[in-house]
């Protein structure tokens, strides 16, 4: 009797532990924060109203939060899109027998132990305007002084640097995962029939690895979607002016994240904050919906 | 063939410059930035650099606040996981394969969204600037729980536990004489991997703690925010708090990657 109560009930507490701390710390405040969005809820008031849908309405009235969504998508794309395709072509390359490989592995993953504060206080540095190393780089190609933080273009191509030099190393080891996975046979019947490289590539290892493909694309759409830390610390480390959480004097990459960081721990404005929130986890889901599709489509020939 | 190896040197290059970079400068002192060519090799000014960075911010309380929850964090995450994953993958219950897809699918909520009514919950806890702030949220995650399943799934022999059954263990006793052990290949590079990004997390501690009770990155981004800006000290500060870890990674770096990849393929 003893033995059967025990083999029946110590799975359930044995997995409790997780689904405890997840519904007390992950699933009930994303759905609480539904609930503070009907609300004029701050962090100093005593009461808090109900306002119905009112947040919502002042939220899409608000320029500030479409110069976000844009600010988003758009080192969204430049920091993602060119980061898959480099990391499938770096998990192509040492998907073979190589010398080093172990090396050239820990290297690749260097950038992605180094936490967020340090790759953004560095390469500040290297893009600073007067003495990084970037700028004196581009000097001896006759390229003039560029004020990276200043502008709209050169911030977002700045950020997306950084976001893909801490993430690239990391999925080429996904992808390199996934590909030593795919049968030897295929690529020695492939070699047999004069296939090159290239071809193995687009024809046998791309459509063999569509669902790590997808996985990678999906998870790193919702980290881009969220990024944070990176505007936020080039901001204040740039030296540009605006301080921690306007990403920049004219907002030029202030992100979504940022916004809400803004609304809800400047401005204390909870309500609002939470608003924003559940509009920016829409737009999250919407984005990664859109890419999901997009890359299930993804063929043979179109990379 | 050298193509392939002249690219990857390349790329390793570019991965291992701008740490190394950091520690040119961090080594310098600030007019040295400004010479032009700029600086390549690290100078002498490192100790002094690291004085300054102890002067500013309480860089010494940051250490110890860090390790204090990287540590304890990686010592649940690991005995938290390996229980769940125990139970996952080699016990039988009811509604067990939805669980772990539940599991899993959780991996994929921006948490991030939910962090005002959870920053609301540790100001009713009284949690706010201390640690627990950090640490209970994170004894346990869905990473760690899916790492533990696949690996004790593959590696340990059901014949094991039925002996173990045999000899008259509890469940419990299983966990304890059995599993544990035959987890602990893995579970040294699960606590190293939640160790690091622990260590690296920064806008939740950013958002609960304060900055005269900080966590390294906390103190790290108080340095970098100065009113002037001193790229030599936020470097100097950077070189100390988190190039160690870059370093005990690059040893242990095969295990890492080699756990990484595995729980990869399943991904």
């Amino acid at each position: 009797m003893r033995h059967t109560l025990d083999t029946r009930v110590s799975p359930y507490a044995y997995v409790a532990p997780f689904f405890l701390l997840f519904g007390a710390f992950g699933l009930f405040p994303l759905f609480y924060t539904a609930w503070v969005s009907l609300h004029e809820w701050t962090l100093l008031d005593e009461e808090q109203t109900f306002i119905g849908l009112k947040n919502y309405e002042t939220l899409l009235a608000d320029g500030y939060f479409w110069n976000a969504t844009f600010n988003t998508l758009s080192i969204g794309v430049l920091s993602t899109v060119p980061q898959l395709v480099l990391s499938i072509w770096l998990a192509h390359l040492l998907n073979r027998r190589l010398r080093f490989q172990t090396l050239f592995r820990i290297s690749l993953l260097l950038p992605n132990v180094t936490s967020v504060v340090a790759v953004v206080v560095i390469f500040s540095q290297l893009f600073g305007r007067d003495f990084g190393l970037i700028n004196w780089m581009l000097s001896l190609v006759g390229v003039g002084q560029i004020d990276w933080a200043a502008g709209t273009a050169t911030s977002h191509i700045a950020l997306s640097v950084m976001i893909m030099w801490r993430w690239t190393g990391y999925n080429a080891l996904i992808f390199l995962a996934a590909m030593q996975a795919v049968p030897r046979e295929l690529y020695e019947a492939a070699t047999l029939d004069g296939a090159s490289g290239a071809t193995q590539l687009r024809r046998i290892t791309i459509p063999m690895i569509r669902p790590t493909i997808i996985f990678v694309v999906i998870v790193s759409t919702i980290g881009a979607m969220q990024v944070i830390a990176e505007p936020m610390l080039f901001g204040t480390s740039s030296g540009g002016g605006g301080g921690l959480v306007s990403g920049g004097p004219d907002r030029q990459f202030q992100t979504l994240a940022l916004y809400v960081y803004e609304q809800a721990f400047t401005v204390f404005d909870f309500g609002y904050a939470s608003a924003a929130s559940w509009v920016m986890f829409l737009i999250v889901v919407l984005v990664a919906g859109v890419n999901f599709l997009l890359s299930r489509r993804v063929k043979g020939g179109l990379l | 063939m050298r193509l392939r190896y002249l690219t990857l040197t390349a790329v390793a290059f570019f991965s291992a410059f701008p740490l190394y970079y950091s520690v040119v400068v961090a080594s310098r002192h600030n007019s040295a930035l400004a010479e032009v060519p700029p600086p390549l090799l690290p100078g002498g000014n490192f100790f002094a650099n690291v004085a300054r960075v102890f002067d500013t911010v309480p860089f010494g309380l940051a250490l110890l606040n860090s390790v204090i929850v990287a540590g304890s964090i990686s010592l649940a995450v690991m005995f938290f996981s390996t229980l769940a994953g125990f139970a996952f993958a080699k016990l039988r219950f009811r509604g067990k394969n939805v669980m772990l897809v539940i599991t899993v699918a959780t991996m994929m909520v921006p948490a991030q969204l939910g962090i005002i009514p959870l920053y609301m919950l540790m100001i009713k806890l009284e949690w706010t600037g201390t640690n627990y702030a950090l640490i209970v949220p994170a004894l346990v995650n869905a990473f760690g729980v899916f790492f533990m399943t696949q690996y004790l799934s593959r590696a340990l022999p059901n014949e094991l536990l039925e002996a173990g059954r045999v000899d008259g263990c509890t469940t419990w006793g299983l966990f304890w004489h059995v599993v544990l052990p035959a987890a602990r290949p893995a579970a040294a590079v699960l606590g190293m991997l939640t160790f690091m990004s622990a260590w690296n997390d920064y806008f939740w501690p950013l958002v609960v703690l304060t900055p005269d009770n900080p966590t390294v990155q906390v103190a790290l981004s108080t340095l970098a925010s100065g009113y002037v800006n001193d790229y030599v000290l936020g470097l100097a500060g950077t070189a100390i708090g988190t190039l160690p870890l870059v370093l005990v990674f690059a040893l242990f770096g095969k295990q890492i990657i080699g756990g990484i990849m595995q729980g990869a393929v399943k991904g």
